[in-house]
């Protein structure tokens, strides 16, 4: 089982917008519900009404600050689940094959039944994506909904993950990877989509899409300039401009 | 340990999760999206955004995806309670909702019978204000309103006093065609889903977002641009954008002929009685001069085509138009962009640079929509030329006491653009646009035993409305509508503690309150607030002799009534959100959207709009009670069958008309609320295609807002550039007419009351304060938290579950602080200590922390040692309810001076370095918990 | 890393026992009879308990025997197949050694499983790209000679003892020394991990939840510089320089029961610090 599929028919992931997210945590909490309210064994929490609470999450949202050479320091919010890596480390190093990656889609998976909660899939994975649920004792991550994006009972437009459905800023797209045509692949290309920790080798499935330039006024201020050019530096000068602009209309 | 794990080696991918969904709507917060409550054996097990909802279109944010934690809340109140103990300690008894209605009725009915103004009625952020205002309106108190005087009043009043409708959540962006979109001083806003939605939208179309804020996060992280302001500076920095507008003649002279009251004429004589007001024509209406003729025209006369510019001479008085007034004293070197950078915060060549942008994205391209359309003075438009600049403003500009003028002032930006209502601009949610004029004035006249004549609140038009004695002394307990605040149209929460215990202007008898949490986050001064509220005189008696509250949860305020009235939680209970207060509309449709009891509660509680008119029906309210049987079953009947208007009532769908169901206005109908139901919990009536821009001038919006009942008759109405019920209280603090405002305020009424926007510092900006308190503190909200109430949630709080102060790096630098330091914060008013961390993306002498993270020692069923309590933070024990006190000793709230405004962002600190201590102070008492928690 | 007790026990018990059995096998004239008995139940008895102690890690210890099923690709399933054949292999070989017929060649082939074992157990650290610090051929290299130190030292070997315990030290210096620069060297940085580096350095702002979770208390354990230093050279002397000192100069050539309290102790001190030391590269996200 811990044996990585040669080779995936599709492989479905995510992209997420790093330019429009807004850092909300919808993603977070829809990602929390579902996992919690869908299946029999909820994401659990630990003292969550005491000093320490600390429970289970598969969609962790992250802000970092960049503070370029010149220029404004600028924020970046940064979620962050499971990448469904091509080489998932976190697969190979199972004893148990409870890790498991699916040839048919490339979805990374734990089966809960069969993990000893040993943790070494936790330590393999560089991401994070990984955490181990206290009350159960068995590993949980993001499952990239797999109970939702089949699942027939559901209607047609609501098989796509929780977290992208609920994303208001539109900052997350689900979609098949291996395709160069699909929806996703396209914004990988267009917007030039990136992997994170790349020398890991991991080869993620997930990519991200970077913030668009900032802040790029000083470049502008020259373009900008005529239309400021005045047509009256004092108030008489200016009504006489509004008379003869509207004599001319 | 459970053997439930997954199976995923073939998982279970045709998970069914529920048997049942039932939509209903969220209230995690005032955005109101549309929810899908998913329920497996009638249990709630799961909640998704309902795709079909006109706001959330199925997208849900962090709160709304936790609701059922907040359902299912360990801190949930179980049954009505009576104090035992002393206030402020939480013991409490559990008793019966007979006895507790009657010990209401019992306290209530003398004061009815005798002064009626003895109870102050206040409620927070709920979303039932057009029920709590009739039924104040019915007891015959003044002493009522909701939560806007500390909230975002500034934006709301500036709003409808310029434009006849405001930023807040009654108008937004024109997401579909904006290019350049300016955000004024918004972290989250009422809109939040709408924003993220229309943010996205804007980034999809590769439209630029300029954000002007102080701290760079959420929607500022996403901004293209990004503006630090310094706090309380906006005002003057929109006024020199309009400078280098006007210098550039970057303006629309036809929008702001046709649509501003920019060619209306005033009266220019210093010594003229009538000097700042309009010149009026016989009927009343003000005049502009008529393109065609050269004359004299009513503003609103048939086909009249008003001028810009000009002079008339009347009676030997000068008037001149709008314009040229904006003219002189907007092209004054003192708006120019070298002359308020320092102030600002901004270098000159930025201001510059914004200026300019705005005016390439509102003239570079044409966009036109191809939409005929009839303005009101006939005038018929063959296409709707528009303008892609939208601006939208929230709590950083209206959170200060000069925030009603700095609304005013975009406003203006908006206007000289023609950016109004336009096409690519800033659009109206029905019921808006509704001028002044349009609404009723406020209500205060208490007689014993009898109603207010009509609502509480409204819309003073001049000092004749004001709710002040024949001496000019207030007439309501949170001296709203006095010379303190003359345009406090949502009135003053913020001062009702503070005004009842200092007896000034009058003591009361009981505070009545519904879901404010006014002994903690929303109050100003808490540990003041704390201590007025248990204040005795010398026998022992409280200064506030009672207090009722309605709350839902375990929160701080719950120990210091003396009678609670335990709510239902969001999906136990009926609710409306009705276009008669604050409706979920777009700027396509007007909706309204229902709460029902998707759920039964499974303890003694009730739902509060119920209890309110059970307890009216008690008292005999008119209204409420006839032959002395209640006329309302519950609050459901109330919503299906109360009307307050002939054909109007709280809902506006599926009434009764003659030829059967019909929206908008009709008799009521039994089966509403579940068509409702059905519905999915909303209904919209969408306003016709060539309705839907110009709304303010366009005729067929007029008759489609009277024939749906938004209004009674057209109501056309010019953008107030020129504000005349503003230079009407300015003229009386210069001296004239009958109504004169008391000594002491007239300096400052003169220089803040002016008909043109201007901007003034911050009101507590006394002398040497800057020099001792360097640095502005300002709160932000956090998106994955609802003020106190989200720290209950066991999942919100694991997010956000304290809240450090965000310091600057050079002043981190500067004080040598490093990771896991703490701070010692002081204002002019108080200490706290802080958790310090550092941020580079905020302005330079600015710091903030998250809104109502920190919590009192054993609220909300949290465990004492709960991080909330012992590293949560809280601004509001730093910042003072009353100004520093001038020359004469007045205690003025510090609030802005025209709408009451609390100021919460005016505030100013100085930072000291310091160990990191056991707890955050100030520290409490541990409250004695009335639901079991944690130890 | 965090340094879970019963990890630090497993790998320091476990390396013993399987270092003890791997001299116990190889040197050319083992013990016969009750002392070879004795001998053997020691060594099982650690490399049991070194067993127990890894399996007190697992939460769901009672399916602890799925870890055996993944051998083709998983270190835990090797490690686990490695130590039960050395058992059985080393069952073999005692109960030959007991009947008085020592099979040397079986001994041999247990020696190399138990060394084997030791090498397995090893990469499971070595393997993980995630840990740079362990990510090396130094982790197995290091392990091994930590167990065939301490077996030396359990057996009695004097001057092989000796020889190993200055190789082992200078190898555990140098991997200290290197170990130190390994996070840089490997390339992740928080650039990396989030793409941000472009623009200028990025730095972690707001965490994703105030407070602690399963990933910071297992893989972000910080420990201040200067204590590491003082630590490091605590376990050289206990691990090293002590027993190598006492071993010199009492000279006793049998069991030297101080020496091995203070190796076991030294050896207890630097799996603390491997595990307490070693970086995950989850860390920088979340700035440390
Ligand atoms: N420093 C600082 N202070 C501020 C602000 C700021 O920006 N900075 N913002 C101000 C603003 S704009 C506002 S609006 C206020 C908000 O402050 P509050 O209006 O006090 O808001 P909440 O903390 O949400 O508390 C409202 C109360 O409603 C209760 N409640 C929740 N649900 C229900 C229910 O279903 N029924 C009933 N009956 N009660 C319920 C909660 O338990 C809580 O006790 O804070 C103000 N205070
Ligand atoms: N998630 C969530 N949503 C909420 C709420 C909540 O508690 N949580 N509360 C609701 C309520 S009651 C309200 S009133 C709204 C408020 O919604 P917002 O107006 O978005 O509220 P604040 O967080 O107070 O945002 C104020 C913003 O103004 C900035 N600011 C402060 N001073 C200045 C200034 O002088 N100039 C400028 N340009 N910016 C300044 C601050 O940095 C901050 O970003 O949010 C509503 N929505
Ligand atoms: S992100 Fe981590 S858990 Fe997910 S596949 Fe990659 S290595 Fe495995
Ligand atoms: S924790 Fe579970 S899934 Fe992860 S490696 Fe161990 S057995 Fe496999
Ligand atoms: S795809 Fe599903 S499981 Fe994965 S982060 Fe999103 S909501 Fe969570
Ligand atoms: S829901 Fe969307 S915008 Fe919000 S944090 Fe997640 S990805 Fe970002
Ligand atoms: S924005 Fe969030 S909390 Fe507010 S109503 Fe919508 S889903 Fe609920
Ligand atoms: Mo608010």
């Amino acid at each position: 089982m811990t044996d990585l599929p040669s080779h995936t028919e599709r492989q479905l992931g995510l992209v997420i917008d790093l330019d429009t997210c807004v850092g909300c945590h919808a993603c977070v909490v829809a990602c929390k519900g579902w996992n919690t309210q869908s299946q029999p064994s909820p994401l659990s929490d630990q003292d969550p009404r005491g000093a320490a609470p600390s429970g289970t999450f598969l969609n962790r949202v992250h802000a970092y600050e960049v503070t370029p050479q010149t220029g404004a320091a600028q924020v970046v919010h940064f979620p962050k689940s499971c990448l469904h890596c091509a080489d998932a480390p976190c697969v190979t190093v199972c004893p148990t094959g409870a890790s498991f990656k699916r040839a048919e889609d490339g979805i990374v998976l734990v089966n809960e039944s069969e993990c000893i909660g040993c943790g070494l899939c936790a330590w393999a994975c560089p991401y994070g994506a990984r955490e181990m649920d206290m009350a159960e004792g068995v590993m949980k991550k993001c499952t990239l909904c797999v109970d939702r994006i089949y699942n027939e009972t559901l209607p047609e437009q609501d098989r796509e993950p929780a977290c992208v459905r609920t994303c208001p800023a539109g900052a997350r797209h689900f979609g098949d990877l291996s395709d160069p045509e699909s929806a996703v692949s396209l914004l990988v290309e267009a917007r030039g989509g990136m992997d994170l920790m790349p020398e890991q080798g991991t080869r993620p499935a997930n990519k991200y899409l970077p913030p668009r330039p900032r802040d790029s006024w000083e470049g502008e201020v020259d373009l900008l300039a005529p239309w400021l050019e005045p047509v009256a530096e004092e108030p008489r000068g200016l009504l006489g401009w509004i008379d003869r602009t509207l004599a001319r209309l | 340990m459970a053997q439930t794990e997954r199976q995923l080696d073939t998982p279970d991918t045709q998970v069914q999760i529920s048997d049942e969904i039932r939509k209903t709507t969220c209230y995690m917060c005032a955005c109101r999206c549309g929810i899908d409550v998913h329920l497996k054996d009638g249990v709630p097990v799961y909640i998704e955004g309902n795709r079909d909802h006109p706001v959330n279109r199925g997208v849900l944010c962090a709160k709304g995806a936790a609701g059922l934690k907040q359902v299912t809340s360990h801190a949930r109140l179980r049954a009505p309670l009576r104090r035992v103990g002393p206030r402020g300690s939480g013991e409490f008894e559990e008793i019966s909702w007979d006895e507790a209605l009657e010990t209401a009725a019992g306290w209530l009915k003398p004061l009815r019978e005798s002064a009626p103004e003895r109870l102050a009625f206040f409620t927070g952020r709920d979303q039932s204000q057009s029920l709590t205002s009739w039924w104040a309106q019915q007891f015959g108190t003044p002493n009522y309103a909701a939560h806007g005087g500390f909230c975002s009043v500034n934006m709301a009043a500036a709003g409808i006093y310029t434009l006849g409708g405001s930023f807040w959540e009654f108008g937004t962006p024109d997401w579909e065609h904006a290019e350049l979109l300016l955000l004024f001083g918004v972290a989250e806003d009422h809109d939040s889903n709408p924003i993220k939605i229309g943010l996205s939208k804007l980034k999809a179309r590769g439209a630029r977002v300029v954000s002007l804020n102080p701290v760079r996060s959420g929607y500022s992280a996403i901004a293209d641009e990004w503006l630090g302001i310094t706090p309380g500076s906006d005002g003057l920095l929109v006024l020199s954008l309009v400078h280098e507008l006007l210098r550039a003649g970057r303006i629309d002279l036809d929008f702001l002929a046709q649509f501003t009251n920019a060619p209306v004429l005033v009266d220019c004589d210093p010594r003229s009685p009538e000097y700042g007001l309009f010149l009026r024509g016989d009927d009343g209406s003000p005049l502009v001069i008529d393109a065609r003729t050269g004359r004299p025209a009513p503003w609103d006369g048939e086909r009249v085509e008003p001028k810009l510019t000009g002079h008339l001479r009347r009676a030997g008085i000068s008037h001149r138009t709008v314009m040229e007034m904006i003219a002189a004293q907007y092209m004054d070197r003192a708006y120019a962009p070298e002359a308020v950078a320092a102030r600002v915060g901004l270098p000159p060549e930025r201001i510059r640079w914004l200026a300019a942008e705005i005016a390439r994205a509102a003239f570079e391209t044409k966009l036109e929509l191809d939409r005929p359309w009839t303005d009101f003075r006939g005038r018929q438009h063959s296409t709707m030329p528009g303008r892609p600049v939208a601006m939208h403003a929230m709590r950083g500009v209206s959170a200060h006491s000069n925030g009603f003028q700095t609304c005013r002032a975009i406003h203006l930006l908006q206007a000289l653009l023609g950016a109004v209502e336009t096409p690519g601009s800033f659009r109206f949610k029905p019921p808006y646009p509704k001028p002044p004029e349009a609404h009723c004035r406020p209500h205060f006249r208490a007689v014993p035993g009898q109603p207010l004549e009509g609502p509480p609140l409204g819309y003073p038009l001049g000092p004749e409305d004001l709710a002040v004695d024949a001496a000019g002394a207030p007439l309501r307990i949170d001296k709203a509508f006095s010379w303190e605040a003359p345009l406090a149209v949502h009135g003053m929460l913020h001062m009702v503690i503070a005004n009842a215990v200092a007896a000034d202007p009058y003591p009361i008898d009981t505070l009545f309150l519904y879901m404010s949490n006014m002994a903690w986050n929303s109050t100003m001064n808490t540990a003041g607030t704390m201590e007025m509220l248990t204040a005795q005189d010398e026998e022992g008696n409280y200064l506030i002799p009672r207090i009722i509250y309605s709350d839902a949860y375990a929160s701080e305020m719950v120990a210091y009534a003396d009678l609670i009235l335990p709510d239902t939680t969001y999906l136990e209970r009926h609710d409306c959100i009705s276009l008669l207060d604050r409706p979920i509309s777009e700027p396509d449709a007007a909706a309204d959207a229902i709460r029902w009891p998707v759920v039964e509660p499974d303890r003694d509680v009730r739902p509060f709009q119920s209890v309110l008119l059970d307890l009216g029906a008690r008292l005999g309210l008119p209204g409420m009670a006839e032959d002395g049987q209640p006329v309302y079953r519950d609050y459901a009947d109330y919503i299906t069958n109360h009307e307050r208007r002939p054909g109007v009532g709280p809902l506006a769908g599926f009434r009764m008309g003659p030829h059967g169901l019909q929206d908008g206005r009709g008799t009521p109908n039994e089966a509403q609320l579940d068509s409702y139901i059905a519905a999915g919990g909303t209904h919209g009536i969408p306003v016709p295609l060539g309705a839907a821009y110009y709304k303010p001038w366009n005729r067929a919006y007029q008759d489609w807002a009277v024939e749906i009942g938004l209004l009674d008759a057209p109501a056309p109405a010019l953008v107030q550039l020129w504000s005349e019920p503003l230079r009407r209280f300015q003229r009386a603090a210069e001296g004239q007419g009958e109504r004169l405002p008391p000594e002491p305020l007239r300096e400052r009424l003169a220089a803040v009351m002016t008909p043109l926007p201007v901007w003034y510092p911050p009101l507590s900006d006394t002398p040497g304060v800057e020099e001792n308190y360097p640095l502005h503190a300002i709160t932000q909200r956090p998106m994955a938290m609802y003020h106190s109430w989200g720290s209950q949630n066991v999942w919100l709080r694991q997010i956000h579950g304290m809240n450090p102060l965000y310091i600057p790096g050079a002043w981190w630098r500067a004080l040598g602080l490093q990771d896991g330091d703490w701070v010692r914060v002081t204002s002019p008013h108080g200490e706290i200590t802080a958790p310090a961390a550092r941020m580079e993306a905020q302005s330079e002498n600015v710091v903030w922390t998250w809104n109502a993270i920190g919590k009192r020692k054993g609220a909300w069923g949290l465990a004492p040692e709960a991080p909330e309590a012992t590293k949560g933070v809280l601004l509001n024990h730093l910042i003072p309810e009353h100004l520093p006190s001038g020359e004469n000793g007045a205690s003025l709230s510090n609030s802005d001076p025209i709408t009451g405004q609390a100021a919460w962002f005016d505030l100013r600190v100085r930072l000291e370095r310091i160990a990191a201590p056991r707890e955050a102070s100030p520290g409490f008492p541990p409250l004695r918990s009335p639901v079991p928690r944690p130890d | 890393m965090h340094p879970a007790p019963s990890l630090i026990l497993f790998t320091t018990l476990s390396g013993l026992g399987f270092g003890l059995l791997a001299w116990l096998c190889v040197t050319l004239s083992p013990p016969e009879g009750m002392a070879a008995l004795a001998w053997l139940a020691l060594a099982y008895a650690l490399c049991l308990s070194g067993l127990a102690a890894s399996a007190m890690h697992l939460i769901r210890r009672e399916r602890a025997l799925k870890a055996f099923r993944q051998w083709r690709t998983s270190w835990l399933s090797r490690e686990a197949w490695a130590a039960l054949v050395t058992l059985l292999l080393g069952g073999g070989f005692g109960l030959s050694l007991l009947l008085g017929h020592p099979l040397l060649p079986l001994g041999w082939l247990t020696g190399l499983a138990a060394l084997g074992t030791v090498f397995c157990t090893a990469m499971i650290y070595a393997q993980l790209k995630s840990v740079p610090r362990w990510h090396h051929g130094s982790t197995p290299a290091l392990f091994l000679a930590y167990a065939l130190t301490g077996g030396a030292l359990l057996y009695g070997q004097t001057w092989p003892t000796l020889v190993l315990l200055a190789l082992t030290a200078a190898l555990q210096i140098w991997v200290w020394i290197d170990g130190d620069r390994r996070l840089a060297r490997s390339g992740t940085t928080l650039a990396s991990a989030t793409g941000l580096g472009t623009e200028g350095s990025p730095r972690a702002l707001f965490p994703p939840h105030t407070g602690s979770n399963y990933l910071l208390r297992e893989m972000v354990f910080v420990v201040a510089r200067r204590h590491l230093l003082k630590l490091r050279v605590l376990a050289v002397l206990l691990a090293f320089a002590l027993p190598a000192a006492l071993l010199l100069a009492t000279a006793v050539s049998y069991f030297n029961f101080i020496c091995l309290a203070l190796y076991v102790a030294g050896v207890l001190l630097s799996r603390w610090l491997f595990f307490a030391e070693a970086e995950h590269v989850v860390g920088l996200y979340y700035g440390r």
